[in-house]
């Protein structure tokens, strides 16, 4: 069972949420927010390096190469710029697509590869993979690709989403058996909670919310899941004991029992 | 100028939307897969273009011969059973490339909007990217290019633009070029770490930064800690701003804080009244 967490708004509670019930449950917790991994600040495993994400690079032999500008051409990311007797790369634009390549009619093109960022694994009282992008890089999507390799087919995996929804929260959703939207009753979390919730529609996976920060902001979030009909599993109240425990890094629901308790009822719900 | 925060949730919208109504400045909100700001700015929309990111490729089926060639050049994995996902597809063009009997084409796609409006406070430029699409970042510059038209042809000297959370695609798009980044911050462990991968990434573009601690009163020992992180990098506090629900309230009203509550109006005023200062530093370094 792969349950992804998701939320469309930022700081809406995702990593809470994948937290604690990956612990209350003993799932395997996954850290696809590559771009800001947070979710071992409340683990506090000991990670190790278990894998480079690598992208193919090209590396143009100037011996072979005559200039004729055919891979430029044929970029679509406009990584490759041409000049009279050089060929230069602009990597953070180069997506690894292999296309210059194929059309390079002198063979002058091989395979390179270069880092973009790194998969770490550890273990504290559950197993936690994270994925982490190197800074300065742009494509989180290869990054969480390669994390998702490490997705175990038995047992249960928590998927911590990034915000937004754009190609790397596709990426993470993908493949997931349920969606779980995590949303605030304010009209910000509330308009990117539709969006994420026509995202999971899109690719057809079931969902349901979890509400945070309860009683704070408005009832539209409630309104539209009932209109829509889409379960609301948990309401989180806005407290500051909460808020409090999470800003020292603690998963709430380990200091507060009868919210595992919670969780693991939510997981049944779904499961 | 841009304001980032790398963790979302920590509050860039509502400074933005606060700033608005103190500068008559060109707004442009950049978070184009979960956009906010135009919830409080409430925009009356003068133009609008689509936005035509990346094409996607179509397998015609009267034409394939299910050789499998697109599949295994595809680096995307976006080609299963001869069909294309297309939430996956790059549109890089590879398959056509390799395709024995030119079944493949790429075809354009709308993958977003751009809309120009006029609002309460003024010029306001934003972008919607369709659920599940790619290439925000391009979108991002599609949106900076338009308010930069805008601000010319009005002769506004300033730009406003509220970044997106994270690092990636769009959030460097968003940074990329400016003259100051706002990075605002939360006293958590998740908000500090996130913090300082987002300075990195400003210092890597080598745009200058300056702070601002949201909710700093939430857990006052982080906050000494952000402020001590700065103090040794040389980064510039312009101030500190105490969780209230106010804030909350106000967005529920569609109204920014200068407009809701006047002593925290006033907090967020003098905040600004420094980012104009720093700005001004800026200009003359450049001159």
């Amino acid at each position: 069972m792969i349950i992804t967490v998701a939320s469309g708004k930022g700081g809406t509670g995702k990593t809470t949420v994948a937290v604690n019930l990956a612990l209350a449950i003993e799932a395997t917790l996954y850290d696809c927010d590559v771009e800001e991994p947070n979710a071992n600040i409340f683990i506090k495993a000991d990670l190790q390096k278990v894998d480079d994400v690598k992208l193919m690079n090209p590396v143009f032999d100037l011996q072979k190469c005559t200039f004729c500008k055919k891979c430029a051409e044929f970029c679509k990311y406009n990584a490759i710029a041409v000049l009279s007797s050089d060929v230069i790369l602009f990597p953070e634009l180069c997506s690894g697509c292999g296309g210059c390549k194929i059309v390079c009619p002198y063979d002058a093109i091989s395979e390179g590869s270069r880092s973009i960022g790194e998969i770490y694994h550890g273990k504290n009282g559950i197993e936690i993979y994270q994925g982490v992008m190197n800074v300065g890089e742009a494509r989180a999507t290869p990054v969480v690709a390669k994390l998702k390799e490490y997705v175990k087919k038995d047992g249960i995996s928590v998927l911590d989403a990034p915000p937004g929804n754009g190609c790397p929260v596709i990426e993470t959703m993908h493949g997931s058996d349920f969606v779980i939207l995590v949303t605030e009753p304010t009209p910000f979390g509330f308009h990117d909670f539709k969006i994420a919730y026509e995202l999971a529609k899109k690719l057809d996976i079931p969902a349901g919310v979890v509400i945070n920060r309860y009683g704070v902001g408005d009832d539209s979030v409630e309104k539209y899941c009932r209109d829509e009909g889409v379960d609301v599993l948990m309401k989180i109240p806005y407290s500051r004991e909460i808020a409090e425990l999470y800003s020292k890094g603690i998963p709430f629901a380990s200091h507060i029992p009868e919210w595992r308790k919670k969780f693991q009822e939510l997981y049944e719900v779904i499961g | 100028m841009v304001v980032a925060s790398g963790k979302g949730g920590t509050g860039k919208t509502s400074m933005v939307s606060s700033f608005a109504a103190l500068t008559n400045a060109v707004f442009a909100d950049c978070d184009v897969d979960a956009p906010n700001l135009h919830l409080i700015l409430k925009p009356e929309i003068t133009e609008k273009m689509p936005y035509e990111g990346m094409e996607v490729a179509r397998i015609d089926e009267g034409k394939c011969i299910k050789c499998g060639e697109c599949e295994r050049a595809c680096r995307f994995n976006a080609i299963e059973n001869f069909k294309v996902i297309e939430e996956k597809c790059e549109g890089c063009g590879v398959c056509p490339l390799v395709c024995p009997v030119d079944a493949i084409t790429l075809h354009k796609r709308v993958n977003g909007i751009v809309y120009v409006a006029d609002t309460r406070f003024g010029d306001f430029v934003y972008g919607i990217l369709s659920p599940g699409e790619e290439a925000s970042g391009k979108l991002v510059t599609m949106v900076r290019k338009k308010a930069q038209e805008i601000a010319e042809k009005k002769g506004k000297d300033l730009i406003v633009i509220d970044a997106p959370a994270g690092i990636g695609c769009p959030v460097i798009s968003s940074i990329g070029g400016t003259d100051l980044a706002v990075i605002v911050a939360e006293p958590t462990m998740a908000a500090i770490h996130d913090m300082e991968r987002i300075l990195k990434v400003a210092e890597h573009f080598n745009v200058p930064t300056v702070v601002c601690i949201n909710k700093y009163d939430i857990n006052e020992e982080q906050s000494r800690k952000i402020e001590e992180y700065c103090r040794e990098k040389g980064i510039e506090i312009l101030g500190k701003i105490p969780f209230n629900k106010k804030f909350t309230e106000a967005m529920v009203e569609g109204k920014n804080i200068i407009e809701y509550d006047e002593e925290l109006g006033k907090i967020i005023r003098e905040i600004w009244n420094r980012v104009e200062k720093k700005l001004g530093e800026r200009q003359k370094e450049k001159t």
